[in-house]
């Protein structure tokens, strides 16, 4: 058997940190107190902003602005999580507002209006404001962070997305002292979200989802405006949506106009709909499972038809050293 | 003229398993081609089921027996994109993991009833033959009545899949029930009257 060793004196591309990715991932890193997210660069540093198909840096003003300025790869994957395709991230989605099937957010999301956009910021804190999405994203700089995606269905993928830390934003706004949870309000416009026109949706429009406040000012909960190297598709929540990478995929929710901060836990569309089947947290848990089907294991697309590709569910999928903390002493198995 | 169109039902109940097929093998199946599949083949098999149960009706509306000649191939064809959408789960949900599906079977509603309906559909296909006919004799369509359980069992089957929106279920549900309408005793009667046989018509 030859083994090729490479000659230690030659380095390879990937051997390079450029000084920007270097800065701004020891930054990220003191940010984040050290949760434990300096994997290794991956290969292909230099090109962390190339992907296939994508027109990079594409985008409104307000995105192109801080795009010579991103902070690329800030927070990686593991080295088994292969970034899913940007046609597969971008043509299977759950955004009922759009239709129920995988197919119809590409579909029907291209009518939807997103500049202008405006996000409410009210409820417990000093202050509030009605802020357009370059005030909400403010002078922090955009981080790209890796992140796999955990669907409450039993699949997951791995996605390049562009944003701010939420904690950023929420430190601006001064939460009072009786802010004791963070709830989210999507977009209700029939006209443009044929979901929303249903007269047979079990949801109850605007979606809403919540978190507690330690939650969301948790250093990987993201304040999402891009991915792959542009800005969002309207189908992946354009123009500003919330990433939770260590809870299911309904949790980060979709094309935000309302963040409140409020002293109660708030209700949220799915577990409202059916509160044994999805809780108020709903971190990734392979010991929990849904009702009517197992969490234990999970189908990373894409997938072929030799190749299911099914991979065993991590706990908090995958960000358990991160955040486990914010859950010691509580039983899992009741609160989901 | 019949085998014509005994052959043209064939070939049109074969169409959507060389389209989704074809879909996955083009690469426009999407990122995960067993659910895709899975779902599709499903689906076809209960708009199949409805297809069947609708032969009788028109039949007696129209008075043509063609309807009649299909029924069982359509039937057969039913069972067969059932069981297609039993492997894709088998093969792409459970990636072939028996004791997964030992606990689904066990715990998981939705799965029981399409296991159970799928069981239904298997005892009448196996007794679709002349020589099951002739075995059973009376006791053979008290069996295929089967068929109208199995059918309430297929729409609980989608009924508990549904989780955001049952507008869809709703339709195969509408068009079931009318089905079904039509079957009782006094509804059938009139149906058989809109066009009388001709030598009833004769006689009368």
């Amino acid at each position: 058997m030859l083994i090729r060793l490479r000659d230690r004196r030659t380095l390879g591309e990937n051997d390079v940190t450029p000084e920007a990715i270097y800065h701004a991932r020891r930054r990220f890193m003191a940010g984040a107190a050290g949760l434990g997210m300096a994997a290794a660069l991956p290969r292909g540093a230099l090109a962390a902003s190339n992907y296939d198909e994508v027109e990079e840096g594409s985008g409104p003003p307000w995105f192109t602005r801080r795009f010579d300025n991103v902070a690329w790869q800030a927070v990686t994957a593991g080295a088994d999580d292969t970034i899913t395709p940007y046609g597969d991230a971008t043509h299977y989605n759950n955004f009922y507002e759009f239709g129920t099937d995988k197919r119809d957010p590409a579909e029907n999301a291209g009518q939807l209006t997103t500049e202008p956009w405006t996000v409410e910021v009210d409820g417990e804190v000093g202050r509030p404001g009605t802020f357009d999405v370059d005030q909400l994203l403010g002078e922090h700089r955009l981080e790209e962070r890796i992140y796999r995606l955990r669907c409450v269905e039993a699949w997951s993928m791995v996605i390049p997305w562009l944003g701010v830390p939420l904690a950023d934003l929420l430190k601006r706004v001064e939460p009072t002292s009786k802010a004791k949870f963070v709830r989210f309000q999507t977009l209700e416009r029939p006209s443009e979200m044929p979901g929303q026109r249903s007269r047979f949706a079990y949801i109850d429009w605007p979606y809403q989802e919540g978190l507690r406040l330690d939650e969301a000012m948790h250093p990987l909960t993201l304040l999402t405006v891009g991915m792959y190297g542009r800005s969002l598709p309207n189908q992946n929540g354009a123009p500003v949506r919330l990433v939770v990478p260590w809870k299911y995929g309904f949790k980060s929710i979709k094309s935000v106009v309302r963040i409140s901060l409020v002293e109660d836990q708030p209700a949220t569309a799915w577990s409202s709909i059916n509160p044994r089947e999805y809780g108020f947290y709903s971190n990734v848990n392979p010991d929990v499972d849904h009702p009517r089907w197992s969490q234990a294991r999970e189908r990373r697309l894409p997938n072929s038809l030799f190749s299911p590709n099914m991979i065993d569910t991590q706990m908090f999928n995958g960000y358990e050293d991160q955040v486990a903390s914010l859950y010691s002493g509580m039983d899992l198995q009741k609160y989901y | 003229m019949l085998l014509a169109w005994r052959l043209a039902v064939f070939a049109a109940a074969l169409c959507p398993f060389a389209w989704y097929a074809w879909q996955v093998y083009s690469g426009n199946g999407g990122p995960e081609p067993g659910q895709y599949l899975l779902l599709n083949f499903g689906v076809t098999a209960l708009i199949l089921l409805l297809v069947t149960l609708s032969l009788t009706p028109l039949m007696k509306l129209t008075r043509w027996k063609g309807f009649a000649l299909v029924r069982r191939q359509l039937g057969l064809w039913t069972f067969s994109y059932a069981v297609l959408h039993l492997l894709c789960y088998l093969l792409f949900i459970l990636g072939l993991d028996f004791s997964a599906l030992g606990d689904d079977l066990v715990r998981r509603p939705y799965i029981i009833v399409g296991f159970a309906a799928l069981l239904m559909l298997l005892a009448l296909a196996v007794t679709s033959n002349r020589y099951a006919m002739k075995r059973l004799g009376k006791r053979w369509k008290a069996l295929h009545r089967m068929v109208y359980a199995a059918l309430a069992l297929v729409l609980l089957h989608f009924f508990w899949v549904v989780r955001a929106d049952m507008g869809e279920w709703l339709n195969y549900a509408l068009v079931a029930a009318f089905l079904m309408a039509l079957r009782i005793p006094v509804v059938s009667r009139r149906l058989s009257r809109v066009r009388p046989r001709r030598g009833v018509a004769r006689r009368g």
